[in-house]
């Protein structure tokens, strides 16, 4: 039997869908309908919401294979590899696309190991090949300097994640049609060696990668003092709070604000970069942000260079003045008291 | 405790050149460094050896010069280690990497933990340590940001996700990959960095291991690198000066209409 197929992995929580999910499908749809293929994207929860899954559909699946168990209801690597690695010898599909999500990250480049399939992480472009029919990955590489395209010529499946908001999640078109099969996990599902004990939420109200719009502080920020300065902005701006590493470094913030080479990896439809140079290793967890603002005292910040709008100045003067002139626009009041 | 961490020696800068011809990156004449997200593995191996006793061994697959990777390792504090270097590796992919490391952790005997890096700066991918225990047959807990208690063959740790921590126990052997949270890395020592120039640093090469040479390097690795290029930088910058209250009031007013033209707010 030839391979043929493309699958997207949707990730759910507490058994609703994830964004994650809508987006894939949006890359999914593209190669399936370039391929000439079904597109197929598989689920593994518990008691996994049933208006969710046919919104896969609306949303351009034609396919939905739920899979589902108690053993199944939060990641863990080995209920999960067992699980899709069935499913991929059953059914030999010639492409799978997942998040690079903890999960995805986790679970891909396990599963490509055991059915000897070529990974290519993070890739910011999909497309088939005319003529082959091979999927072609292009990832950023060595910290965004460079691209690559990469291609997995003779093995199957061709294996791929795409990071979290590189793409807008796909339409609805309610009524679309579509087959849900819900199944149950393989009885012979082994023991995971790993427990799920506890989960402590993180502090934050929203997670850094996956927020709309993100204010990054560098050093300029000059002490952790002064981040009100920022959060008030974050805050008018419905925003997330990120940091360079030397903010970081310094104990400012948490590492899980650290976004660049050694942090994360954020696309978000806006980018304030308050204070910072714009390093490559920053850059590299950045770049592809929709919109980029930065506010600098030097001209010659390399930031810039990949700004879409640049003010030349100090931040502890620009941000309180934007801060104010949002609250005045969104007709919020502390329009110009926080000036 | 017996503990593995595998290390990369990566490129110090972003300066790299690629090879268009095959792919890979050219290493020459770029001062290289332990990749800095493994510096935290290499830690989190000491102090779990320094609680509980045991022996840490770093491994590396690279060019000879990987050697100095493995002996600033031991200068940290690992307690031995060993390089992986075979013309026969070279090109190899994070499918062909885990393979070879994996035999070498096999060939190393017992083990309770294998603790990777979250990912190499240079590759960036974070496939490798998933990869490892999917060789060796055993259950992988990525992105670890705290070992909580080590017990009864048993190992208790936070692992961080998009939205918080899970708290996780996985029975030894076991592979972890850790977060840049679980550690602050600390500077070799000058008794440790004279004990590792001293030290016997042996060089495993394809022969030691018990792998098939079809599966090595350039032709064991599934993905081709096809075409290298510059990203376009397409972004055209609006820049305006905003030095006194007037033109600050100004650039405030102008970054509004900008992002209200883009449907940003
Ligand atoms: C292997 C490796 C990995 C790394 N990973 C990361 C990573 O993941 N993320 C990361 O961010 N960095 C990373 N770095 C560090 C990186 O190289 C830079 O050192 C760092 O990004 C610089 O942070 P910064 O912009 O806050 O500080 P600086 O470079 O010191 O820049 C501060 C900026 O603030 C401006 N400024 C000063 N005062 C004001 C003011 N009042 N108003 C406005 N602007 C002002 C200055 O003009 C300057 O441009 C890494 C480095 C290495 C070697
Ligand atoms: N050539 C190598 N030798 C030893 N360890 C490696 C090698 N490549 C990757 N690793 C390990 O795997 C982790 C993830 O690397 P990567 O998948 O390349 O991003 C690193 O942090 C190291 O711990």
């Amino acid at each position: 039997m030839r391979h043929s197929g493309v699958w997207i992995l949707a990730e759910q929580q507490g058994g609703r869908v994830q964004r994650i999910s809508h987006e894939l499908l949006t890359r999914g749809r593209a190669l399936a309908d370039k391929r000439g293929c079904e597109l197929a994207a598989v689920i593994f929860g518990n008691r996994i919401d049933a208006a969710d899954l046919s919104e896969l559909i609306d949303r351009g699946a034609d396919r939905v294979i739920a899979m589902e168990s108690p053993r199944l209801e939060h990641f863990l690597v080995e209920p999960y590899a067992a699980c899709l690695l069935k499913l991929l010898a059953d059914r030999r599909p010639e492409i799978v696309i997942a998040g690079a999500t903890t999960t995805g990250r986790t679970l891909m480049p396990y599963v490509a190991i055991l059915a000897h399939a070529g990974l290519t992480a993070d890739c910011t472009e999909l497309d088939i090949e005319a003529g082959t029919g091979n999927l072609l990955q292009t990832r950023p590489a060595i910290g965004g300097n460079i691209l690559a395209t990469i291609k997995t010529p003779r093995h199957r499946p061709q294996m791929a994640t795409v990071r979290p908001r590189s793409t807008r999640p796909a339409d609805r078109a309610p009524g679309r049609k579509g087959q849900i099969e819900r199944l149950a996990a393989p009885a012979d599902l082994p023991p995971s060696r790993v427990r799920r004990v506890d989960f402590v939420p993180s502090a934050d109200e929203h997670g850094l990668q996956d927020a709309d719009a993100v204010v990054a502080v560098g050093r300029g920020i000059k002490k952790a003092d002064n981040l009100p300065v920022a959060r008030k902005l974050a805050d008018a701006l419905g925003a997330a709070l990120g940091a360079t590493r030397d903010v970081v470094d310094r104990g400012w913030l948490s590492y899980p604000h650290q976004i660049g080479l050694s942090g994360k990896t954020v696309t978000p439809r806006l980018y304030v970069a308050l204070g910072v140079s714009g390093s490559i290793q920053h850059l590299a967890g950045m770049q592809t942000a929709e919109t980029i603002v930065a506010v600098n005292t030097d001209p010659d910040a390399q930031i810039f260079h990949v700004a879409d709008f640049g003010i030349v100045g100090s931040l502890f003067d620009v941000a309180p003045a934007l801060t104010a002139k949002l609250r005045a626009a969104q007709g919020k009041p502390g329009g110009e008291e926080s000036k | 405790m017996r503990i593995v961490v595998p290390i990369k020696q990566v490129p110090e800068t972003n300066a790299v050149r690629m090879d268009e011809a095959t792919g890979t990156m050219i290493r020459e004449g770029v001062e290289a460094i332990i990749n800095p997200l493994d510096l935290y593995a290499i830690e989190a191996a000491i102090r779990l050896r320094e609680a509980h006793g045991g022996e840490v061994t770093a491994v590396s697959m690279g060019p000879p010069k990987a050697m100095t990777a493995l002996r600033e390792a031991m200068a940290m504090g690992c307690d031995s280690a060993v390089l992986l270097s075979d013309k026969a590796f070279a090109g190899s992919d994070t499918w062909a990497t885990s393979y070879v490391l994996s035999a070498a952790v096999r060939r190393m005997g017992e083990f309770d933990l294998v603790l990777c890096g979250e990912r190499a700066t240079d590759g960036d991918t974070g496939q490798v340590g998933p990869g490892i225990a999917a060789f060796l047959g055993l259950p992988v807990v990525s992105y670890v940001s705290r070992i909580e208690s080590v017990a009864d063959g048993r190992c208790r740790m936070h692992r961080l996700v998009e939205d918080g921590y899970e708290v996780l126990e996985a029975d030894l052997p076991c592979v972890l990959t850790v977060v840049k949270e679980i550690s602050d890395p600390r500077l070799p020592t000058l008794r440790g960095k004279q004990k590792a120039k001293r030290a016997d640093v042996p060089v495993w090469t394809a022969g030691d291991l018990d792998v098939e040479p079809s599966k090595l390097g350039l032709e064991g690795s599934p993905t081709r690198v096809v075409k290298i290029f510059r990203p376009s930088v397409a972004r055209k910058c609006e820049k305006l000066l905003a030095a006194d209250e007037t033109s600050v009031a100004t650039a405030a007013d102008r970054v509004v209409e900008f992002l209200q033209t883009r449907e940003l707010i």
